[in-house]
């Protein structure tokens, strides 16, 4: 076991980890952040989607001990008080979702896209890029237009 | 996953010495095959050492004839290079088709060479463009380097510190992704030199990424679409699988070939 030390949404967090304990499971079980998700065993659904150092990064395929000293976030440092971030606001105005499960990495993954490629991001951009990221249940048609919707609110 | 020590070296010497000292250590890139791979329990390595620390082990450098890539650089650091671009557009393309986006912010062009999966897209760029490999030991050609499934000419404990892409006239990439993993069902990577050289190297078909001879003669006789789609390439030695028979990655050789031809600049 090491202590890792890492910046959580703004907030200077640590803990006793094993060298093989996931980002994603230091995220849930030892912050008790459970927005970040699990939705596969090989790194191919994009549910537990967070950034780390400004990137989006899969934290289910990623080292805990490797992020010391980063700076990470999740889909609960998205909004600013009871403000939702314009992409959450945007995915809620534009039902791009059913049951939820792939949102908090579609939402991290759409953000990731908008500062990557700017406001005006084209639709074939965003399916392109989204392509890391399964949802079970929309379809994708409202999910693409929630994120073409949230980039030019940001 | 069963658990290790971890270690994260600032050297390359360094860390060559940890592997030694190791039981059954592991080097660690992007970790986007290593993880994944220890996750389903097909690997369990004593010690994984993380070579992302270690200072100026990735970025890109240009000279007049050369593109060097050194091995932490990531996919996305390959696919988005103004450089590359101006020079090897096909191989900045070629990086941006791999994965998504996450899989491209951590994947590096030295554990993908290294790890030399039947699928992945790098060792045809390697093939397609004569590339050299160099390592904390040795320079090695990329034709003598895939020599099969998941297996290089690299020896134990070895490091891969650069790839070395000479700039050629004319490259192109055709990739018919698997469209669950994204990796390559067949992918094909062309060039041709200032001197009318063709290479033609081809991933996702057979246990290793290889060279299609035929097409390469066929495209020196007459540089043509047409020409490298007519090359009928023999289905035995090819992957059947669930996703293609190997009559279906043949045609496709010859048919990614010949659209390579087309879009090649
Ligand atoms: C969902 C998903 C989709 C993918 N799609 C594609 C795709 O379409 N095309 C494609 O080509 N790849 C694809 N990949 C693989 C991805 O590109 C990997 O990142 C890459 O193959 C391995 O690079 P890495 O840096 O992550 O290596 P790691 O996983 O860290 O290491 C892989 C192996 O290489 C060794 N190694 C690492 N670096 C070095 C070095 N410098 N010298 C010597 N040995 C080293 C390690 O010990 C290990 O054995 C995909 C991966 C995932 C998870
Ligand atoms: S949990 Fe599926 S990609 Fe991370
Ligand atoms: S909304 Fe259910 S998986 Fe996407």
């Amino acid at each position: 076991m090491s202590v890792v030390k890492m910046k959580l949404n703004g907030k200077a967090v640590s803990g006793d980890v094993e060298a093989r304990t996931l980002l994603v499971d230091f995220i849930r079980q030892y912050q008790g952040m459970t927005g970040t998700h699990v939705g596969c065993d090989t790194s191919q659904c994009g549910a537990c989607v967070v950034h780390v150092n400004g990137k989006a990064i899969k934290s289910c395929t990623t080292l805990a001990v490797a992020c010391e000293g980063a700076e990470v976030t999740t889909v609960e440092g998205l909004a600013k008080g009871g403000d939702l971030h314009a992409m959450q606001a945007a995915f809620k105005e534009h039902h791009g979702l059913q049951c939820g499960f792939c949102t908090p990495g579609m939402i991290m993954s759409a953000i990731d896209i908008v500062k990557r490629n700017g406001k005006n991001v084209s639709e074939d951009v965003i399916r392109r890029e989204l392509s890391g990221n399964i949802c079970r249940c929309t379809g994708y048609h409202n999910i693409v237009k929630a994120v073409q919707a949230g980039a030019a609110n940001m | 996953m069963e658990n290790f020590n971890y270690h994260r070296p600032a050297t390359v010497l360094a860390a060559a010495a940890m592997l030694k000292k190791s039981k059954d250590g592991k080097y660690m890139g992007g970790g986007h095959t290593l993880l994944p791979t220890m996750k389903q329990g097909l690997a369990s390595p004593t010690d994984i050492i993380d070579l992302t620390a270690i200072k100026n082990f990735g970025g890109i450098k240009l000279s007049k004839t050369m593109v060097t890539i050194k091995a932490g650089t990531t996919h996305m650091e390959v696919a988005t290079s103004k450089e590359i671009k101006k020079a090897i557009p096909a191989l900045a393309e070629m990086a941006g088709k791999i994965g998504g986006v996450h899989v491209r912010h951590k994947g590096t062009i030295g554990g993908s060479i290294a790890n030399a999966d039947p699928a992945a897209d790098y060792p045809s760029a390697c093939l397609g463009l004569g590339a050299t490999i160099e390592t904390n030991k040795r320079k090695i050609e990329a034709d003598k380097f895939f020599t099969g499934m998941f297996e290089t000419a690299l020896k134990a404990g070895e490091i891969i510190t650069a790839v070395h892409f000479p700039i050629p006239k004319k490259s192109a990439h055709q990739k018919f992704p698997n469209p669950a993993s994204r990796y390559a069902l067949t992918g094909v990577f062309l060039s041709q030199d200032a001197k009318g050289k063709v290479r033609v190297g081809v991933t996702g078909a057979a246990a290793s990424a290889f060279r299609a001879t035929d097409i390469e003669a066929a495209l020196a006789k007459d540089f043509s679409a047409k020409s490298a789609s007519s090359v009928k390439i023999a289905a035995k030695g090819l992957m059947s699988d669930m996703h293609a028979t190997a009559a279906y990655r043949a045609h496709l050789v010859s048919v990614l070939a010949g659209r390579a031809v087309a879009a090649a600049k």
